[in-house]
């Protein structure tokens, strides 16, 4: 496969560029609402790029399954039935939470709620998989999975105790 | 108010605006400079001084900045904004170096205080992020590989403005020039903080937001921005500015559903703003800061070219997507006006507003039609040291 040159586009989207095998240079501009354009570089000055069509987020999806990824696709949707019914959610430890500063298993979250705690989010870094001993601090973020009211519950926790 | 008289005001200038603004989509032009000659004409010793109206036309105004630096905001998110920053830095260094220095030595020259010096700085530094974007997808630019890098610069300056126009404020505040030292660093400091918080909230926020209900979502949005915005100024800190990072905190569905409900608006008390700025204006005072404005605009020409080709070189684009670059970036217009008006009601002497608005009506002008010129003229200078680089060969 070509190499694909990714350029974030502030306040646009992204653009990616690659050249195909006869030497032509594409473009595909993802815009942030889900639209899509593609762009092919002009004859002379290769970095002034030509639109040559526009898609909407259904057409994008039309077009990427006659090019070949309805293969892709399937294998996505099997996917997502199977965690139909579970829930991922990021939940703030607030300043006032009587958990900020304490360990995971003081919670019992998990005997509670039967739901678990994936990942502790601080700052940049992510701590996957947590054992019981991790202390969670006020600004933390807990990557819960479990059902919708479970991790509801959860909230109601980590806010009042 | 019984009479009509006010309505009538209104009325008129608002025609007259749209009269404007279908001139200037008729010859291609962008439509700021036009609402500040608009601005000048009704005046006073303008053809048609307003009186009644002069209050609705001065809050108006305001509105209209605060929502323009609002929307402005909502178009990027601080996590964006960060990593533009970081990976276009030195492009953003040299944009700030070649630009606002310009404006800075030209006011020390004319032998101003050191304050407006730097408001002239601002003027000259800032890109029209409204002209150049409309300029791009005109022209049909925003597939370019130059383009990335011009739109990472005007929001490197717009970030850069966050912390310039509170710090702006305080020296105008008249405290002077080493007293301001902590206020300024308190109000960067301020920016930085909320900014930085904004990356972790902005998510919940907008989710607190939003509704599928346009009306309920437009006034909340608009009343949420105005409180802010009005707060701040109540605490002495910038109030556009306030409303900048307001926009830049709120992301995600909230934003973009604003973002198609404020625009009219925005259309409308932007143009107020525009007017209001010339309204401000006596027109005498133009005529002799004109030479001044005239040499500094040739000045902004060449420092903002330079700056394009330096940007668009560091990320690899050639010669003519580096000329196309450079003149894109020279259009100035709605945030140099912010600057400006600022600085006005601040109360800093006329000839600084005149010189200002004087500049920014050339280069909105000149802006545009560079940049639709620029590549022939391109090509030519190309073609020519071509020639010159292989000399006919006689046989």
């Amino acid at each position: 496969m070509a190499e694909i040159r990714e350029v974030k586009l502030p306040g646009v989207g992204v653009r990616y560029e690659f050249e195909t095998e006869d030497g032509k240079l594409v473009e595909v501009l993802s815009h942030r609402s889900g639209r899509r354009e593609i762009f092919v570089a002009s004859g002379n000055d290769p970095d002034e790029f030509r639109r040559v069509l526009g898609l909407g987020q259904g057409d994008a999806r039309t077009l990427a399954e006659l090019l070949g990824a309805s293969q892709v696709a399937e294998r996505l949707a099997e996917l997502q039935q199977q965690i139909e019914g579970l829930a991922i959610d990021w939940l703030p430890i607030r300043d006032d939470s009587p958990y900020a500063g304490r360990t995971i298993s003081d919670t019992r979250i998990r005997t509670r709620t039967g739901v678990s705690v994936v990942a502790v989010v601080r700052g940049d870094e992510a701590e996957p998989a947590p054992g019981p001993e991790t202390v969670i601090l006020a600004g933390d973020f807990l990557v819960v999975v479990g059902t919708g009211r479970g991790i509801e519950r959860v909230v109601e926790i980590l806010h009042k105790g | 108010m019984a009479d009509g008289r006010i309505l009538v005001e209104l009325g008129a200038v608002i025609v007259g605006l749209a009269v404007l603004s279908r001139l200037a989509l008729l010859l291609g032009l962008p439509t700021i400079p036009l609402y500040l000659a608009a601005g000048l004409g009704f005046g006073e010793g303008g053809i048609l001084p307003i009186v009644t109206a002069q209050e609705f036309i001065e809050v108006g105004a305001e509105i209209g900045l605060i929502l323009l630096l609002f929307m402005l905001g909502l178009q990027y998110s601080a996590a964006e904004l960060f990593s533009t920053l970081k990976s276009q830095a030195p492009t953003g260094a040299v944009d700030l170096a070649l630009n606002f220095t310009p404006g800075l030595l030209a006011g020390l020259l004319l032998g101003w205080r050191i304050e407006p010096a730097v408001v002239l700085g601002g003027v000259t530094y800032l890109t029209s992020s409204g002209i150049a974007s409309k300029l791009l997808s005109d022209l049909g630019r925003i597939g370019n590989r130059e383009t990335p890098m011009v739109i990472s610069v005007i929001v490197i300056e717009d970030l850069a403005m966050a912390v310039y126009l509170p710090v702006v404020g305080i020296l105008l505040a008249g405290s002077g020039a080493p007293a301001a030292v902590i206020p300024a660093l308190i109000a960067v400091a301020v920016v930085a903080g909320v900014l930085a918080l904004a990356m972790r909230v902005e998510v919940g926020l907008s989710r607190f937001l939003f509704s599928h209900s346009d009306e309920a979502l437009l006034l909340s949005i608009l009343g949420l921005t105005l409180l802010i915005a009005g707060t701040a100024e109540s605490f002495q800190f910038s109030a556009a500015v306030a409303a900048l990072i307001a926009g830049i905190v709120l992301s995600g569905p909230a934003a973009e559903g604003a973002q198609a409900l404020l625009a009219p608006l925005r259309d409308l008390f932007a143009a107020i703003f525009f007017a209001f700025v010339g309204l401000s204006l006596d027109p005498g005072e133009i005529p002799p800061v004109l030479g001044a404005a005239g040499a500094l605009a040739a000045v902004g020409v060449i420092t903002k070219i330079a700056t394009g080709w330096f940007g668009a070189r560091v990320v690899g684009v050639g010669v003519r997507g580096r000329a196309r670059a450079g003149l894109m970036l020279v259009p100035r217009g709605e945030f140099s006006i912010a600057i400006a008006g600022f600085a006005t009601a601040a109360g800093v002497d006329p000839e600084v507003e005149a010189l200002a608005v004087s500049y920014i009506f050339l280069l909105a002008f000149a802006g545009p039609l560079l940049v639709r010129v620029g590549d022939p003229i391109t090509e030519w200078l190309i073609a020519r040291s071509d020639r010159r680089r292989t000399p006919p060969t006689g046989g």
